[in-house]
Parts: C-alpha cells; structure tokens; sequence
C-alpha cells in the first residue's frame, strides 16, 4: 500500500528498526533473545505444558498419568491439530482462515451422504476420504482465487465461506445426523497401530510434513517470505498470486483430512461438527509462536499450542470444573502468551 | 499489497481443469444425496383415539412460528406441527420460515396479526423478546399458545404448552435409583448440555434432587454442546475422569450419538446409560438392548404439535373433550415419561431423528 513519497521515510523508520532489534540482539544472553529464537519459544511452551501436566498429576492422581488418559489427550488434539497446521501455514503467508471449522463440517457431510456412502460400500471407503479432502481443496481453491485473483481481504473472503459453506453443508443434510455405516472405513480409522490410535498417527504425520515444507523447502521459505513482504516476494520473482492460492488449498485439504478424522471419531458426520475451529486454530497458532502478521511461522508451537488447550480441558474435567472456569483460563493463557511474544517480538503489535 | 503473478503456466491450468472434473464428480454425489427416510409418525395423534372434537368446523387460519430446525428436536417440533395441521381439513397453517433472529420473528407474529389469524402458535427464540408483541396480538383478539419457552406475562398467552425439564432430570433420577436398589455408594455421571441455559440448569437440578432422594449423588459432571462432536469430547475425557461408573445421564440423545461413540471407543460397557430428549436412534438402541444405552427420558418433540389442536379447539370455541372444563385450559405441562425396552414401541412412532 506504500506509495513512492513515504517510501523514504519507511525505508528509514526500518533502519532504525533493524538497528534497535541489532542493538537489543547485542543484550548478553538475556531472556529476550532465547525467547526470540523458535527453539526458546518451544522451550516455553513446553514449559507450560510441563507445568499443566505438573496440576494434572497433583489433583488427577494416577487418573491423569495414566496410558489412556494421555492418548485420549493426544486423540482429541488430532483433528483440531490437523486443522491447526494448516492454519499455522495460512497466516504464515499473511493471511488468515475463518472457514475451517464450517470446511471441516461441509467436507463430513459431503463424503457421508447416502449416495457416497452406497459407493463407498460398493467399490472402497477410500471414496470417503478422497470425497472429504476433494470438498477441503475445492472449498480452499475457492478461497484463494477470491483472495489473490479476486482482490477480497482473508478475512472477508473466508468469513463468506465459513456462512456459505455452513449454510451448504446443512441444505446437503437437511440439518440430520448422518450416521456412516460402511465397515472398512471404521475399522480402518478405529483401528491402533503400535498402541496408538490411527488418528494419533495421522497427526503426527501431517505435522512432521508440515515442519518438513515450512522449515526445508522452497515452497516454505515462500510462504515466509510472502508474509513477510509481498511486495519484495514479487520484485523478487515469487508468483505470490499463485502461491496465496496453493496455501489456501492447502489449508482446505487440511480441514478434508480432519473431517474424516472427526467422522472416525463420532461415527458421524454433521453439520454441527467444527463448530468454533476457526478460533481454536488461531488461538493455538498464535500461542505457539506464529506471527499473526505473517512472516514467521512455527508448526512444533502449533502442536504444543493444541496440546496445551487440549490437556487444559482434560485436567479440568478430570476436577469436575465447569467450562466457564475453563473458557476463562483460556483466555489467559492467549493473553499471556501474545504478551510475552509482543514483549520479546520483532514486530510489535502482533 | 501488488499480487500480479508475471506469467501463467499450463500446469497450473492442467491441475485447474482436474480440480473442476473432480468437483463435478463430487456435485453429483451430493444431488442424488439423503431421500429423507419416511416420516413414521402421525402428528402427535398416536395414541389418542379421534374424539368428537376432530370432527369438521369452521375452517381456521392458524399462524405458526419457530425458532430455526438446527437440530433435530426442533426439526421435529415443526415437521409434528405441520402434520397435525395437515390432518385437519378446517385448518389452514401459516408456517412461518424457522429463525433464531427475534427481530424477524416479532416481524413474523406482526404479519400474522396483520393478516388476522384465528390463532397464533408461537415458540419463541427467546421468550421475554416476544412477549411485548404476543399481548399485542392478545389485545388484537387473536390467542396466543406458548410452545416451551415461557414468555415473562402470563397475559402474554392463552394457552401455555411446556415440557418439563426439571420433571426430566427427575424421571432421569428416579429411575437411577431404581435401578441401583438402594446401593448408595453407586458412581453416578452426567453429561449435561449447554451450561449456560436455564433448561440445562433445570435439568441437572431435577436429576440432582431425585438422587438425593435415594442418597445418591453425581459424581462426575461435564457439560456438552447439543451437537455430536461436543458429546464425544466430552465423554471422552469423562470416562478417564471417572474410571468406573454405574450410572450415566446423558441430557440430550442428539448428542449422545457422540457420547455412545466415545463410550465404544474406550471399550467401557460397565455402566447403564439413561438418554434425554428421546430421539429414535436413541430408542433404536434401547430396542435392540445391546448397548450400555438401557433408557432414555422424553421431552416431547410434540408439544408444538399440541399446541396446533389446542389454536385450532380455541378458534372453533371448543373445549377439551376429556376434561368437565367448558373452555380449553391455561396451562398445559406435558410429562417426561421414562422409556426402556419394555415400552420403546409405544413411544418410537413420536420419536424425533436427530
């Protein structure tokens, strides 16, 4: 949005930035600067999680260590994690998804009507899942068009298409339960592989993936590089039209990947399902260290963050506690992480 | 911002064109999707025999509006509404279109009183926002029955038909007790619905007061959402937060398509599980009496259905056949009567699917 005459003057205010930040690097081995790395941040977060786990043990006794209890934790973080990656990568770019919660449920209704579910009986329940993440795409190709090619803001754009999507997925299920009954497609997502759940796994996979492309490939030092700058990405060749587009898919395919998790889960598809994932996603990304203006991204945050809300809610309901006390110590907890990043953050204000 | 790209590359469009080919596929899928199962039920008309009040009468225009079908309980109440308007020849129904907007819906009744309706039967979004606009139409001459919600003036309705949510938690209780046969130490759960509202809270106080009065108490309590997704969270971390139980209450069976899938997949089957609101999944599983899933509590997905025969008996001045009382009476509390396998079928003609 920059025009040529202040320019100067921001070329200016960024010397004096990028001075300061020197400056402040120079501080010997202060909090600040451990805070700054991703690693310190981690460090933090696992700090938390630690002392979280510290309060589940105390109050929850044995209830808590146990084996099931820990993967219950960990199978419940999975579909909102796989979502919360996706996101992690979205406003890495500079952008952000209000969609997902409503993608999530259009997707689980989509590849559980009768007529998928018939075909899936007849030939494969693979046909499920592609269906899913077909709808995620598609639903996330249309958001990147209207965002890069259609000159929409994210947040209009995605706010659009979490009502439409929403309003879809119930005109699609006229507002029913639809319950899956085909029997490969249940055994094969409520099976456990070493001990450990199918969904756990998948998880774990989507977010070694993620880490991989953010962190070691070209396609992440774009993403970083388009949230950071845009305008320089392009100077500097990066189609950032084409590029915003594939991280809006790719956040679509995410939500495709997470319903059918969540129909694994609940047996079910729904309009309902998703309901408030959009703020859950962002609240774990950004406490885990993600800028919310782009330009820094950090997936292990992200899953540390979704493990962080998850096991909150665990220890809560393990002492009988409302979900008031435990809506209002969430808000805390994103309070005090986004003040800590603002303090210890290159860019204020995030 | 600038997001021109310099140049267009064909894969780009390649991958394009397979992306709408498959979207195609996927269109398709959705069009041929869900021919809704037949509706079993007969309007609320189910066990009660035709009296002389079903008899034709003067034709009456019936007003009817209702918060959005956003589950299928309230999908229910205005599908039943519907059907037993539509088994009466002198009753003609204006259906107004489901809205959890109160602005549209005091838009609704105005139209309806505009228009001059015999009677309006109206189940408020929110009943102190509707009230101000019910005596409106009372004082227009038009009366008005109140379906479920209360309004905050009794003179804002001439008829007032309500479930009884505290009576659920009761029936809920009572039977608990009666299963666990004076056991008192017996664990006893809950999954409620959302906290927040005064039916949840009713609900949870019912169930609390009948337990004690077996020396009872719950134990463990975790509050869901009224969608699927919520009620298996929620009876997720439950069950690692109580390692045995004997008894669950779970307040709504929309939810509890969750909670069952929750309970299956931890392998728990040590417990009786008591349902709520009495959808006919809920009661499938109760008939086949192979699951943890022994009984479930009604809160009648009927009640605006009622309040249909209650507008259209008042529009043609007659009164409730049964009763010695010349008019229709003020206050219509329905009971939330408890279904095991014992009486299931009794009760799964009526029942919602959620």
């Amino acid at each position: 949005m920059s025009d040529n005459p202040t320019n100067a003057a921001v070329a200016e205010e960024d010397t004096a930035r990028v001075e300061k930040e020197a400056a402040r690097r120079a501080e010997p081995g202060g909090l600040g600067q451990l805070l700054r790395s991703g690693a310190g941040h981690n460090l933090g977060l696992v700090l938390a999680l630690a002392l979280l786990a510290v309060i589940g043990i105390a109050t929850g006794g044995e209830r808590f260590a146990s084996v099931d209890n820990v993967m219950t934790i960990l199978r419940l973080s999975a579909v909102i994690g796989v979502v919360s990656i996706g996101m992690t990568f979205v406003i890495t770019g500079g952008g952000i998804d209000l969609s997902v919660g409503a993608l999530v449920a259009l997707s689980s209704i989509w590849c559980t009507t009768v007529a998928t579910q018939t075909m899936a009986n007849d030939i494969h329940w693979i046909i499920i899942v592609t269906t899913a993440l077909l709808v995620g795409a598609g639903a996330g190709l249309i958001n990147g068009l209207l965002i890069a090619y259609g000159g929409v803001v994210p947040f209009i754009a995605t706010l659009a298409m979490m009502a439409s999507a929403r309003g879809l997925a119930e005109i699609i299920s006229a507002r029913k339960t639809q319950i899956v009954s085909v029997p490969g497609f249940t055994d094969a997502f409520s099976r456990e592989i070493l001990g450990i759940s199918v969904l756990i796994w998948i998880f774990a996979i989507v977010a070694v993936i993620g880490w991989v492309l953010l962190n070691r490939t070209t396609f992440g030092r774009r993403t970083l590089a388009i949230g950071g700058n845009p305008e320089a990405s392009r100077l500097a060749g990066i189609n950032v039209r084409r590029h915003t587009v594939l991280l809006y898919v790719l956040v679509g395919v995410c939500c495709g990947i997470a319903a059918v998790m969540l129909i694994s889960r609940t047996t079910t598809g729904s309009a309902t399902h998703g309901q408030l994932y959009e703020l859950d996603a962002i609240a774990a990304v950004v406490i885990g260290g993600t800028l919310l203006s782009g330009g820094r991204g950090n997936i292990i945050g992200t899953v540390f963050g979704v493990l962080i809300f998850m096991t909150l809610t665990n220890v809560f309901v393990l002492n009988n506690l409302s979900i008031s006390a435990q809506a209002f110590t969430k808000g805390l907890i994103i309070i005090a992480a986004v003040l800590l990043q603002k303090r210890f953050s290159r860019q204020p204000g995030s | 911002m600038n997001l021109k790209s310099p140049a267009r590359r064909p894969l780009a469009r390649r991958v394009g064109t397979g992306l709408v080919a498959g979207l195609a596929v996927l269109a398709l899928s959705a069009c041929i999707s869900n021919t809704p199962e037949k509706s079993e039920n007969v309007g609320g008309t189910s066990n009660a025999k035709a009296g002389s009040n079903d008899e034709k009468g003067d034709t009456v225009v019936i007003g009817f509006s209702a918060p959005a079908a956003d589950h299928g309980w309230m999908g229910a109440i205005s599908e039943q509404a519907k059907t037993a308007a539509d088994s009466y020849e002198d009753v003609e129904l204006r259906l107004a279109e489901g809205t959890n907007e109160v602005g549209l819906q005091i838009s609704q009744v105005e139209t309806f009183i505009n228009d001059k309706v015999d009677a309006i039967v109206l189940l408020p979004f929110d009943g102190a926002a509707l009230t101000p606009v019910a005596l409106k139409a009372m004082e227009a001459g038009i009366p008005v029955i109140n379906v479920d919600r209360e309004f905050n003036d009794p003179n804002a309705a001439r008829v007032t038909v309500l479930g009884d949510n505290y009576g659920m938690g009761v029936s809920a209780g009572e039977y608990v007790c009666e299963q666990a046969g004076g056991k008192t130490g017996a664990v006893v759960a809950e999954i409620a619905g959302i906290d927040s509202l005064p039916l949840t809270q009713d609900r949870s106080k019912g169930f609390k007061d009948a337990l004690s009065e077996c020396g009872l108490d719950v134990d463990n309590r975790v509050a869901a959402d009224f969608t699927v997704e919520g009620g298996e969270k929620a009876a997720s971390n439950l069950l690692q937060a109580a390692p045995k139980i004997d008894f669950l209450w779970n307040h709504d069976d929309d939810q509890g398509v969750g909670v069952l899938a929750a309970i299956n997949n931890a392998g728990r089957d040590e417990f009786t599980m008591v349902g709520g609101a009495g959808s006919a999944n809920a009661m499938r599983e109760i008939e086949s009496d192979k699951g943890v899933l022994k009984a479930t509590v009604i809160y009648p997905s009927t009640q605006a259905a009622d309040g249909i025969k209650l507008a259209r008996l008042l529009a043609q001045d007659k009164a409730m056949s049964d009763l010695v009382e010349v008019t229709v009476p003020r206050t219509i509390q329905l009971d939330a009567p408890v279904v095991t396998k014992d009486n299931v079928e009794e009760f799964l003609p009526t029942a919602f699917e959620s």
